[in-house]
Order: C-alpha cells, then structure tokens, then sequence
C-alpha cells in the first residue's frame, strides 16, 4: 500500500503547476471576464503538453495515462483555481467517447479534443432538474432543452443524454437547428441554455441504453473533482494561515488569537481526511480488480467528503480572512465559489447520502482495502 | 499509488484474524464495556497472557524485550483486527507507556526486573501524572520527591489514576528540583502500590461506575534504584510517554465495530430508532464515511511513514478519532431510545446493549479530554503544522 506519487507522476505535477505559475487571483479575474470564462492560449499549452489526452488511449491520439495522472492535474489546476475546464472537457465529455464511443468517433473526435482542436462539453442537465428535458425525434434528431451545460456554448461538439442514450451534435448544428444562451455561472466560468429544435445528432456508440456507462463515467469524474476540491481546499488554508501571520488588529497579528488559530486547526482536519479519502478512491478507480459498482460507491464516499469539507473550509476561510475574502481582489472567494460549484456538479452531499443509504444494510462495516 | 495490501501483508492479516477470532476465548471477547471488580481484572490479565505468550501483546517493544520486527503497517493490522474481534487490548500503562520507557531509557537492572513481568501482566502498572492543579499544564505539578540517603521520599497526591485499584505499581511524575524551570526539575519514580503510606480513594464517574482514582503519598520511601533514568529527566521520559500514548489512541477498529452493531439493531427493528428512517440511516451513512476517511488517514500515516518521523496527519487521528467514538455512542442512546435508560437492567427484557449505551455515552466524554485534550491536539496543529 502506498499513498505517494511515483517520480514520474511527481514530475508531470511539477511540469503542470511550472505552466500554471502566475495564475493567481487578478489573472483569473481577468481571463473569466469575457467569454469562453477560460485561457484559450492556457488550454493550448495543455493540450501541447499532453494534458488535454491524459486517459485516452495512444491509438486515438492520447497519452494512455491513469487515474493517477489525472488527479495530478485536476488538483494542480485546484490549487490555483485555474478557470480551464479540464474535468468537464476531459475527463468527463471525453470520457464518456472514450467509453461509449465507435472505433470511427473515438479516432475522430479523442485525438481531437487531445490538441485541443476540439471542445466537447456533456449536456445532461434538464433546466428545472427533472427528466432529461430533450427527446429524441423519430426521424433521430434531438428536441427539447438542457441548461446549465456547462461551457455550452463555447464546446464545438456536444454529449447529450436523451432517453437513457447519448448523443453526439456538433455546436455549428444547434446554432442552426437551435439557439445557445451563454451566461456567468456562480463561480465566474460560463454555462449555457442550449435548446435543441430538431437538431441533427449522431448516437454516441451503437445506439443502445448508455446509462449504464453514463452512471460510471459521472463516478470517475466526481472523483477528479475531488481532487479539483481539494487543490482549492489546500490553497485555501495556505492563504488563511498566511493572513492569520501577517494581518494585525488591536496591535498584534490575527494568529495570537486562539479562538482564530482552532478554526484553523479544524481547517486542517477537514483538509487531511478529504485528502485521504479523495485519494483513496483515485485508488479504488486505479486498481484493476475495482468492479463499476465499487468505483461509483467510491465516487459518492469521496464526494460527500469533498461537500463537507469544502463548505467548512470555504466558509471559514472566508470568516477568517474578513472583509477582504468578499472581494473579487483576493482569491480565498473565488476558492470558496468554485468548491460551491463543484460541490453541486453531478449531485451534492445530500445526494451522496441519499445514494449511500440504497446499500447501507449491504455491508457490516465498510472495508478500504480490496 | 497503489491500494492494495503486499501477499504477505494480506496473509500477515488473515494470521491475525485467526489469532484473534480462535486463540482468546468468546467469553473474554463478549463482555459489557462498563464492567468492573475481580472478574475485569482477571479477563484484562488472562487476554493479555494469551497474546503475550504468542508475542502479540507488546509489539511495539525493541525485539530483545518481546517486540516485534514489523513494520508500521503490520502494527497497524495487529491493532485494527484486535479491535474487530473485541479482544480486551494489552493494558496502555503496561504496554504503551512504562514499558517502552524502561526500555529506552531504564538501567539494565530495571530492565530484567520489571520488562518480562510487564508483558506479561505480573505487574498491573497506573500512571501517576495528573495532579488536582496540574492537568493540561502538567508540568506544573508538585508532588514532591525528596533524597533521604539512599531512598527517595515521595509526598503529594495524585488524581485520574485509571484502573489504579487493580494496580501493583505506580510510575509517578514528582518534583525533584523546585529552583529549576517547571520541565527541568521533575523525574520519574516507580512506586509499589502497597508501599506504606500510599493511599488510593476511588472517584465515581458519572456513568456510576469505578475507574478512577486519587491517589495519596505521605512520606512514602522507595529506593534509589527506583529512578527511572536520570534524575531530573522526567519531562523527556514523559513527553515521550505520551507520544506512544497518542499512537493508536484513535480507535478506528473498536467504533467502525460499533457502529455495524447499532446499525444490526437498527435495521433489525428491535430498537426505538430504525433504519428505514431516512434521517437515522443518513447519520449513519455520514458516520461510516468519516470513520473511512479516518481511517484512510491513520493508513495513509502508516503506510508512509518508514523514517521514523512523525507523519504530520497523525494529530488529527486523535482529535476525529475520539470525536467519531463519541458520535457513535450518541447514535446507540438514540438507537436504543427510551430502552437506553435502563442502565441497571440485567437479565430483563431490555437487551444487555441497549442497558449499556446510556453509561457509555456518558463515560466516552472522557476521550477528548485524556491523552492530551482534544484543545491541547488543535494547539498542536496549530503550533506545530500550521506554524499558527
């Protein structure tokens, strides 16, 4: 058992976070200003360096990295609440090609998204959250509404879930046959209401029930979050103790407060157990014997974690800074707008527990080791 | 990053399981947690016996004294599968505290004297430490030890001495210079408990029972020889006490077991609370989850620490540890409901365990405040890893 990175793994964070310096607050705030709501040269770089074909295999045009590698990035770009939307594009549009795709679209569009040519985005979300809001037509083509699709109308191809099945359109068809609505999301990227009005679309695979692998492949991207999440969570504590050092009131700094430097040592408890535990379902989704259904328990058992903690140490992170961790200026609200959006993105803590109890009575006690 | 444990840890696991589940009888295994008097001290010593001959009972001794070659993994799965088997652990004054002490830092003779009987549960050690105006702070304590030729004579009083009514000796802190700094002038003095002049009174908790004490000494002699070490060294020799007595005090094991009992119950419908209410079972779905994060967390610490050095998450085992046991126990009282205050119930219609919850409940405040209280843990973490 071993919970490090190996030198190889360890050398492509440090390549990821070297292309990330400079990523800081006012940078962010800048880039998220206009649309897409992300760097266009910065996805570039990532997509020269590799990172944009991570886990797809090399036949299609990918590095054929492990869940390990993705973790790396996904936290590294945590860390610096790098605005591009590897998790959304990557790991899970493209994962969900990866998975259900034809040998024909997965060579088309993998090696695509991997020079990030391609922007694919999941458009799975109906706008009042029930139902699937799109309906397929007779004739194949795609009716109806989903809205937030996140990086909706940027994405030059999309994966929509309809009747249990997925789809693949491309953003030039819905323009035509539909509209595209783009608009900030809570944590200054972008989202859209994409309405689809007969619109030419391709099944994704041969057609059949997907939701088996859309439920898997959703799992395997709340764990990335996870690890998103904790990038955020690690930053935010870092700079909390930093302000807690330096910022004095009533003549001396905020850290000879013990009531302040508690909340901060909960910080830490909250940050160490959310790091166990994201990893460890990186693990689980790594190791070759892990069933679907065991990788999906990990998922909602990471992400549940990654909803506590990233509520405690946002909002406290913000407490603890005061006035200045409202503003847009500084980094810790950004950090805490981001861990929201994550934590709402394929279910909430709420919806964990919800999950987690349909099998509480399957087990005596839960087991970590396979 | 791998998950998996090595083949021979998996199969050091199931040597384990066997050990624990075959080799100590049921009955020493199924007895009630607030349980006290002659039949709870044989079943502490009788357990230990059994594990000490197979050499389980203290693997974390240097090899010449009965310790184990293992690694911090191995320890690790010796201390979980104990726990899931409910085997009574190897008594912490014995094990975790005197014993290593006297082996690190005790002359040879007091080696030979007492390490094999210690193991061995010949000699029932209590820690004297705590004094009525030295808790947290207890470096400030007073308890006096003044030479006298060749004895020491000890005068003081000390208090929380756990399970001291069963006790052959006591290691006892005492001040020994009172012109130095606090920490420079305490050492450490091994006393017999029937020595003249030791005087125990029992203090009642408020579970209603008998497990700890004060403990008095009036003009008390032990010999020279009984000085752990160096004179005026204690604090060293304590500090590094309760460093060992901090290593496993997260009890991972005993409440991941507790928890699949009340949730047995609850999902049997045999209590006030059921698991088809949907709030009991999302308390007990967020319980399983911090108690896997928990102990993902003690695993991640084991499994890399190899040089020795303390793993920097190690201090928050402590603090969610005893935080995650104490919410467990509320869940039971909850569980059992109204049953739950039929604490004196025996052989009645109300089951032994639904009797037993209220007293545990209210015995388990205890663990945030020993072992270094849980504010004494955040100071830590605050002091030490986050440089606050």
């Amino acid at each position: 058992m071993d919970f490090l990175l190996d030198d190889e793994q360890q050398a492509l964070a440090d390549a990821v976070r070297g292309l990330l310096k400079g990523y800081d607050a006012e940078k962010r705030r800048t880039v998220t200003e206009d649309d897409p709501g992300f760097d266009e040269e910065m996805w570039k770089k990532l997509a020269d360096m590799g990172v944009l074909g991570l886990p797809y295999p090399e036949d299609v045009g990918g590095s054929g990295a492990g869940p390990v590698e993705v973790a790396v990035v996904a936290e590294e770009l945590g860390k610096v609440t790098a605005p591009e939307p590897f998790v959304e594009a990557v790991v899970f549009a493209g994962g969900l090609i990866a998975a259900c795709g034809t040998a024909e679209q997965k060579q088309e569009h993998l090696a695509a998204i991997s020079d990030g040519s391609v922007l694919p985005a999941v458009a799975w979300h109906a706008p009042d959250g029930s139902g699937e809001g799109v309906t397929v037509n007779d004739d194949g083509t795609l009716s109806g509404t989903k809205e937030p699709v996140l990086n909706g109308a940027r994405a030059d191809l999309l994966v929509v879930l309809a009747g249990g099945r997925l789809f693949l359109v491309s953003g030039a068809d819905v323009d035509s046959h539909g509209s595209r609505t783009s608009y900030r999301t809570v944590d200054g990227l972008r989202a859209a209401e994409v309405v689809f009005d007969q619109t030419p679309a391709t099944p994704l695979g041969d057609g059949s029930d997907m939701s088996e692998s859309f439920r898997t492949i959703a799992a395997i991207a709340r764990i990335a979050y996870g690890h998103e999440a904790l990038g955020l969570m690690d930053t935010a504590l870092r700079l909390t103790t930093s302000y807690l050092t330096t910022r004095k009131q009533f003549g001396v700094t905020l850290n000879t407060f013990q009531a302040l430097t508690f909340r901060a040592a909960d910080m830490y408890t909250s940050l160490e157990l959310t790091r166990s535990i994201v990893t460890w379902a990186t693990m689980v989704l790594a190791d070759s014997s892990s069933t679907p259904a065991k990788v999906r328990e990990a998922a909602f058992r990471s992400k549940l974690q990654v909803s506590k903690a990233g509520r405690h140490i946002g909002q406290e992170a913000i407490q603890l800074h005061g006035g200045i961790g409202m503003t847009m200026e500084y980094a810790v609200g950004h950090i805490t707008a981001r861990l929201t959006a994550i934590d709402h993105t394929l279910g909430d803590g709420r919806d964990m527990v919800a999950a987690l109890s349909t099998s509480l009575t399957d087990h005596g006690v839960v087991e970590p080791l396979p | 990053m791998k998950l998996s444990l090595t083949e021979e840890e998996q199969a050091f696991r199931e040597e384990m399981r066997t050990f624990f589940t075959t080799k100590i009888p049921k009955e020493l295994r199924e007895r009630g947690a607030t349980e006290e008097g002659e039949s709870f001290k044989d079943a502490v010593v009788t357990t230990q016996r059994i594990l000490n001959e197979a050499g389980y009972a203290v693997p974390n001794w240097p090899t010449e004294w009965g310790g184990q070659d293992w690694t911090p993994l191995q320890k690790h799965i010796w201390h979980e599968e104990m726990q899931l088997a409910n085997v009574i652990p190897p008594l912490a004054f014995n094990a975790n505290m005197i014993g290593p002490v006297i082996a690190n830092f005790g002359s040879e003779e007091m080696k030979e004297k007492f390490l094999a009987k210690t193991a061995n549960m010949d000699i029932w050690w209590c820690q004297g430490f705590s004094e009525p105006n030295a808790g947290s702070d207890l470096a400030s304590l007073t308890t006096k030890a003044v030479k006298d030729g060749d004895d020491w004579v000890i005068n003081g009083q000390k208090t929380w001495t756990t399970l001291g009514q069963y006790a052959d000796w006591i290691f006892c802190l005492c001040r020994t210079d009172p012109e130095v700094k606090k920490q420079a002038g305490i050492s450490m003095i091994l006393i017999p408990m029937d020595a003249e002049g030791v005087t125990l009174r029992p203090i009642q908790l408020i579970d209603g029972g008998h497990e700890v004490n004060e403990v008095f000494f009036e003009d008390v002699r032990v010999p020279a020889e009984n000085l752990v070490g160096e004179e005026n060294q204690g604090w060293t020799y304590a500090k590094f006490l309760l460093g060992n007595e901090r290593v496993g005090v997260a009890p991972v094991g005993a409440t991941k077991r507790n928890l699949a009992l009340v949730k047995e119950t609850a999902a049997a419908g045999s209590s006030d609370g059921g698991i088809d209410d949907p709030l009991l079972a999302a308390r007990i779905v967020e319980l399983e989850n911090e108690l896997l994060a928990l102990e993902l967390t003690a695993l991640r610490v084991v499994a890399n620490s190899t040089d020795g050095k303390p793993h920097p998450a190690s201090s928050v085992l402590k603090l969610k540890g005893t935080e995650l046991q104490q919410a467990v126990s509320e869940l039971a009282v909850d569980v059992y409901g109204t049953s739950s205050l039929a604490s004196g119930a025996r052989d009645t219609g109300v089951p032994l365990a639904a009797a037993l919850a209220g007293p545990t409940y209210l015995n388990l405040r205890k663990a945030s405040i020993y072992g270094g209280s849980n504010e004494v843990q955040r100071q830590i973490i605050a002091g030490t890893i986050l440089g606050l």
